[in-house]
C-alpha cells in the first residue's frame, strides 16, 4: 500500500516539478483561459442581459473546468512519447490503474486552479455576484461529472499511444467536438437537427444543466443581486446520468487504454517520437 | 550448474512494412533467436543497425510482445510475467529520454518513487553511482537540457541502478559518448559487475567495447544470431586478426551500415 501511495505521488511530484519549470506558459495558458472567458462573458453584459451573462459565465466556467481536465489527462500520454519517457512509464512496476491515477490526480488540481484563476477574474470583469446561487450543489455535480470527464481522458488518451502526432490531433478534434455539441455557450436546440442528438452522449450537456439550474439561470425570480439557485433535488436527473456515464466511461476507458498498450506492444509502437 | 539468469530460445518478431499501395511485406526483426546468459555474466550482442538488438532488448524489457518463442529472465517467463520482470531489470536505452526541463535529481526521484522506493534512500545510492561515474554533486540540480549527452547518459545509467536490478540491459550506451565519457562508463559496469555480480546483456556495435567487456559475444544480423562464443573463438573460428574482421567473416555485413530499416519500419 506504501509503494502504491509513493506510486500515485510520482506523478503529483513530476506534474509539478515540470509545472515549474514551465511556469511562463502556465501563466500564458490561465491568461489566455482567463481572457477568453470574460470576452464570452462581456457579450452577457453588453447585452445588459445578466440572466445571458451567468449563464455564458457557467459555461466558460465549467468548460474550462472539464476541457483542462480532458486535455491534462489525454495529453499527458502524446507529451510523454514526445519526452521519449513512455517506455520507462510502461517498464515501471506501476499498475495501469495506479499510473493513470496520478496522472488523473494532478490533472483534477490543475483543473481547479484554473478554474479559481478564471472564476476570480470573471467575478472583477462582471461584478458577477454568487449569492444565493447553491454552491454545494455545483461542487456536488462537479464532482460527479468529472469521473466521467476522467474517462473521457483515458479514452483520448489511447489515441497518444497509438501514434504521437495524429493521436494529439485526434484528442483535440474529440475536445473541440464535444464544445460544439454540448451547449456550453447556445442551448442545444440552435444545433442544425441532425447534430442535436449527438448531445446526449456528452456527459457536459448534463453537467452545463444541472449547474445552470443551481445558478438560478433561467429562473425568474433570479436578479442581479440575488441568483435563485434551485436545490439538489431539481437536478437529480442530470445527477443519475452523469453518474451512470462515470461508471461506465471511466473502466471502459482503462480497459480500452489497457488493450491499446498491449496492441502497442505487439506493433511495436511505443518507440520514441518526436 | 547455475541455472542461467536469461534465457531466450526460438524467439521471433516480425514487423508489417507497407511497400507501395496497399501492400504490405513481414520483416523479421528477430529470426529465431536462441542464447542464455549465466548469472553475473556480461554477454555481447554485436550487430550493425538493424540487425535486431533493440527489438530484442525491447522484448526483454517487456516492452515488445514477440511472435512466438521462449523468454526467461531469473525466474519468470514473459509475456507472462511482465509485472515481476519490471521489478528486476534496469534498462539504458541509447537515447537518454528524460524530462529534459527537469533537474537529475527531479528525474531520478521521479523514478525513485514509481518504483515505490524511498526517495531519501534512493538519493543517497543515486548519489553514489554518480559519484563512480565522476560525476559532481553540483550538475545534479541542472536542467537536464542543459548536459552533454555524456552527462545525461551517465544519468541514464543512475537511473537504472538506483532500483539496484540484478539484471541490466545496456543498448548502446556509450554510442555518440566522448571518449573519456565512454571509458568512465565502460570502467564503472567492469566495477559493477565484479562487485555486485550484476548480469548483463549489453549490445554495441565497438568491438573494442565488446571485447573489454563482454566474456562471451553474439553477432546478430537480419535479425539472426549467426555466430556466438568468446572474443578469441569468434576470431579464430573466422580466422580473422581482429573482431572487427571475424564480423565480417561470419555475418558477411560491415558494422558501419548507414540504413536503419527496421527503426522506420518501427517507426
Amino acid at each position: 500500500m506504501e509503494a502504491v501511495m509513493r506510486q500515485t505521488w510520482a506523478f503529483l511530484f513530476r506534474g509539478y516539478h515540470i509545472t515549474r519549470r514551465y511556469i511562463g506558459w502556465v501563466v500564458v495558458f490561465n491568461f489566455y483561459a482567463l481572457v477568453t472567458s470574460a470576452s464570452v462573458a462581456l457579450i452577457g453584459v453588453a447585452e445588459n442581459n445578466y440572466q445571458l451573462t451567468v449563464k455564458l459565465i457557467v459555461g466558460a466556467l465549467l468548460w474550462n473546468y472539464l476541457s483542462r481536465l480532458y486535455e491534462e489527462i489525454s495529453m499527458s500520454i502524446a507529451y510523454e512519447r514526445w519526452e521519449g519517457t513512455l517506455e520507462y512509464t510502461f517498464m515501471a512496476p506501476v499498475s495501469r490503474a495506479v499510473h493513470l491515477l496520478g496522472v488523473s490526480l494532478f490533472s483534477l488540481l490543475n483543473s481547479i486552479v484554473t478554474s479559481i484563476i478564471v472564476l476570480i477574474g470573471l467575478m472583477l470583469f462582471t461584478n458577477l455576484t454568487l449569492r444565493g446561487a447553491n454552491l454545494f450543489g455545483v461542487l456536488v455535480v462537479l464532482a460527479v461529472s468529472t469521473v466521467a470527464f476522467v474517462g473521457l481522458g483515458l479514452f483520448a488518451a489511447v489515441f497518444p499511444v497509438m501514434s504521437a502526432e495524429r493521436g494529439a490531433e485526434a484528442t483535440h478534434i474529440f475536445q473541440g467536438s464535444l464544445l460544439l455539441i454540448s451547449g456550453v455557450y447556445y442551448p442545444i436546440d440552435v444545433l442544425p437537427r441532425w447534430l442535436q442528438p449527438l448531445s446526449a452522449f456528452s456527459p457536459a450537456t448534463y453537467t452545463l444543466s444541472a449547474c445552470r439550474k443551481l445558478f438560478g439561470v433561467d429562473d425568474g425570480s433570479s436578479t442581479a443581486q440575488h441568483l435563485a439557485g434551485a436545490p439538489l433535488s431539481a437536478v437529480s436527473h442530470e445527477l443519475l446520468i452523469l453518474a451512470l456515464m462515470g461508471a461506465i466511461i471511466l473502466p471502459l476507458g482503462l480497459m480500452v487504454f489497457m488493450r491499446v498498450e498491449a496492441w502497442a506492444k505487439k506493433t511495436g509502437k511505443l518507440k520514441r517520437t518526436g | 550448474m547455475h541455472k542461467p539468469a536469461i534465457q531466450v530460445r526460438n524467439l521471433r518478431k516480425s514487423f508489417r512494412k507497407r511497400s507501395g499501395f496497399r501492400k504490405k511485406s513481414e520483416l523479421w526483426a528477430i529470426n529465431d533467436v536462441s542464447f542464455s546468459v549465466g548469472p553475473g555474466e556480461t554477454y555481447g550482442l554485436l550487430g550493425p543497425n538493424g540487425s535486431g538488438k533493440s527489438s530484442l532488448i525491447r522484448v526483454l524489457s517487456t516492452l515488445l510482445i514477440a511472435d512466438s518463442g521462449y523468454v526467461r529472465l531469473l525466474d519468470f517467463t514473459l509475456p507472462e510475467h511482465a509485472e515481476e520482470v519490471r521489478r528486476i531489470i534496469g534498462r539504458v536505452s541509447v537515447d537518454a529520454a528524460f524530462y529534459k526541463k527537469l533537474s537529475a535529481r527531479e528525474n531520478l526521484l521521479y523514478t525513485a518513487l514509481l518504483y515505490g522506493q524511498k526517495a531519501r534512500e534512493s538519493e543517497r545510492r543515486v548519489m553514489e553511482i554518480l559519484d563512480q561515474l565522476g560525476m559532481e554533486d553540483t550538475n545534479f540540480t541542472t536542467p537536464l537540457e542543459h548536459m552533454s549527452r555524456g552527462m545525461q547518459q551517465k544519468i541514464s545509467i543512475a537511473r537504472a541502478l538506483m532500483i539496484n536490478p540484478p539484471l541490466l540491459l545496456l543498448d548502446e550506451p556509450t554510442t555518440g559518448l566522448d571518449p573519456k565519457s565512454r571509458r568512465d562508463v565502460q570502467s564503472f559496469l567492469e566495477d559493477l559487475q565484479s562487485r555486485e555480480g550484476t548480469t548483463i546483456l549489453l549490445t554495441t556495435h565497438d568491438m573494442a567495447e565488446a571485447e573489454r567487456l563482454c566474456v562471451r559475444i553474439g553477432f546478430l544480423a537480419h535479425g539472426k544470431l549467426v555466430a556466438e562464443g568468446t572474443a578469441e573463438q569468434l576470431k579464430q573460428r573466422a580466422g580473422a586478426a581482429t573482431l572487427d574482421d571475424a564480423f565480417i567473416k561470419l555475418t558477411g555485413e560491415d558494422l558501419v551500415k548507414e540504413e536503419e530499416e527496421l527503426a522506420l519500419v518501427e517507426d
